[in-house]
């Protein structure tokens, strides 16, 4: 509780302290990192909660990011037909490609999921008519009304937090009910799950649809962020990314998909940026790669994991 | 209240349940045995439903339950434990029998309301860990109990889906003479309330608790009976028993 209010109260003051400092940059930076602490937060669900190796999760992140940018193209922009209706096809994604996947354990577990994934990608790449590998740009962010103006990137951020807030909230109310310990049984040891009378396949199906779902609500905030989307949302490198965020942030940690989304996306900024490194910065995977290696030999349970052991100590 | 026709499975050329026919009646203690390789855990997994028979039928309190998956014959109320520990090793005892009264109390599809404040799920696991001898240790680890406590928690787990008859593979395993009375003890509390198959190789344990007892060798059923009857066929005491069976007489 006390991190969630000092989390929010952090996000709430960001940009406010960006603006007063006249870094403008900064709000949208501030946006996207929310938009991938949620993605990652739902990628954690499934991976660090249930224990499902999920390598296709950009598959239910750029589905919805593709709704929102096909409807706007074709002229509906409202966000309040958009982004319910990017939640529902990213939410049938993870039925179908769950349904199918979950039937599957370990390697091939994250070999099918990831297959799925690919395949939506190359469906999006060929699509020629909505702008095929080139991408396809939006003719802007969607509108909500109630006088919100989702195009002052302002107002777009506290859009996003608040609608990151609420993910979160559910999330932890979700981790936290039956189900949610249903979940984590499963993961511990499924075959004592299934002896003591829990359907397992079904609530494995159940968590799969729910975080395919967050995901993507994630990707139609995405598609708005820039207003462009292109089928790169949906490559692999993208599930990877998430797959990353959650792992630096702490597997079945709570917080650890927005703080290893906050902290990839960070050093990224910091380290590409030619302020820290001059010309050098061009080969800023490079330290990226280090410093991921150093966090996952030397703090395995990841951020969250290392300063939570730190408190208990 | 459970009824076994006919059951068979073979794995390639191994007939590992050859025709078999068994019935455990309402509050009895049921004995199977048979030398290492028989098929005791064979048949106790086609009954649990981890695994399909070839053949044959399996009728419990009048339903044929015979494909029916795990959960369906859980809250028909069968259930089972396992002969290596199978616990939820990282959660604490009192969660881990939590869980399993979960199962049968309610809707497991909450999303919402925090199970930490359903109070009545925490003291039906705290009575259950009271009885299973782990009263003192609900707030342990699983994972690190000693081996004869993990032992006790693997039957709690299956004690506390409230089963009408429970399916106990080896739950003697690995223990030493004090742990195994304590675990005879626990059987003998249970019986009143529920019906035991209990497939074991402590021969103390079985000949002190079983009503029946039906005698298992490559697959095949050679014979059900009282212990004493048992202990009097010649059969077994070839096939089976041998010079200890003989050295009591």
């Amino acid at each position: 509780m006390k991190t969630a209010i000092s989390l929010l109260a952090f996000a709430i003051a960001f940009p406010l302290a960006m603006q007063a400092l006249d870094q403008p940059f900064y709000i949208g930076f501030g946006a996207r990192v929310l938009i991938y602490a949620m993605a990652a937060a739902s990628l954690n669900l499934v991976l660090g909660y249930g224990g499902m190796v999920s390598f296709g999760h950009a598959a239910f992140f750029g589905a919805g990011a593709y709704i929102v940018g096909i409807l706007a193209v074709e002229g509906t922009r409202s966000a309040w037909i958009a982004w319910p209706l990017a939640v529902a096809v990213a939410a049938l994604a993870a039925l179908v490609i769950g349904a199918m996947s979950l039937r599957t354990r370990g390697v091939y577990f994250i070999m099918i999921t990831l297959a799925f994934a690919q395949m939506l990608y190359y469906i999006f790449v060929s699509l020629k008519a909505y702008g095929g590998d080139d991408g396809l740009s939006l003719p802007g962010r969607s509108t909500v009304g109630l006088g919100l103006e989702l195009r002052n990137d302002l107002t777009w951020y506290y859009v996003v937090l608040a609608l990151l807030a609420a993910t979160l909230y559910l999330l932890h109310r979700l981790v936290h009910s039956r189900f949610g310990r249903v979940i984590e049984a499963i993961r511990e040891n499924e075959t004592r799950a299934a002896a003591i009378g829990y359907p397992v396949y079904g609530y494995k199906l159940a968590c799969f649809v729910i975080s395919g779902a967050i995901a993507g609500l994630a990707g139609a905030l995405i598609a708005n962020q820039s207003s462009y989307v292109s089928p790169s949302l949906l490559h692999w490198i993208q599930s990877g990314t998430l797959m990353i965020m959650v792992i630096l942030g702490g597997v079945g940690r709570f917080w650890g998909g927005p703080i290893g989304a906050a902290a990839l996306l960070a050093l990224e900024e910091t380290l590409s940026g030619s302020a820290l490194l001059g010309d050098y910065a061009l080969h800023w995977q490079l330290p990226v790669g280090a410093i991921l290696l150093a966090i996952v030999l030397f703090a395995p349970q990841g951020i969250v994991g290392f300063f939570a052991r730190r408190r208990h100590a | 209240m459970l009824e076994i026709r006919g059951l068979s499975k073979r794995f390639g050329g191994v007939v590992a349940t050859d025709d078999v026919t068994l019935e455990v009646a309402r509050d009895e203690v049921h004995a199977l045995i048979g030398p290492n390789g028989a098929g005791k855990t064979t048949i106790v997994a086609q009954l649990s439903g981890s695994l399909s028979p070839d053949a044959g039928e399996i009728i419990f309190l009048g339903a044929n339950l015979t494909h029916a998956p795990q959960h369906v014959r859980v809250r028909a109320g069968l259930a089972r434990s396992y002969q290596i520990t199978s616990i939820f090793k990282r959660f604490t005892v009192l969660d881990n029998l939590a869980l399993a009264v979960q199962a049968r109390t309610g809707s497991s599809l909450s999303f919402w309301r925090p199970v930490a404040t359903e109070q009545a799920l925490f003291d039906a696991a705290r009575a259950i860990a009271a009885d299973i001898g782990l009263g003192e240790r609900v707030d342990v680890i699983a994972g690190t109990l000693a081996h004869g406590e993990q032992r006790a928690l693997e039957v709690g787990l299956a004690l506390a889906t409230r089963p009408k008859l429970v399916l106990l593979d080896e739950p003697m395993a690995g223990m030493g003479p004090e742990e195994s009375q304590r675990m005879i003890e626990l059987i003998g509390r249970t019986r009143s309330r529920v019906a035991v198959l209990l497939v074991e190789h402590d021969m103390d344990a079985v000949f002190r608790l079983a009503d029946r007892i039906s005698v298992l060798v490559n697959g095949r059923l050679i014979t059900t009976g009282t212990p004493a009857e048992v202990r009097a066929n010649a059969e077994v005491r070839r096939a089976y028993l041998g010079d200890e069976g003989a050295a009591r007489d």
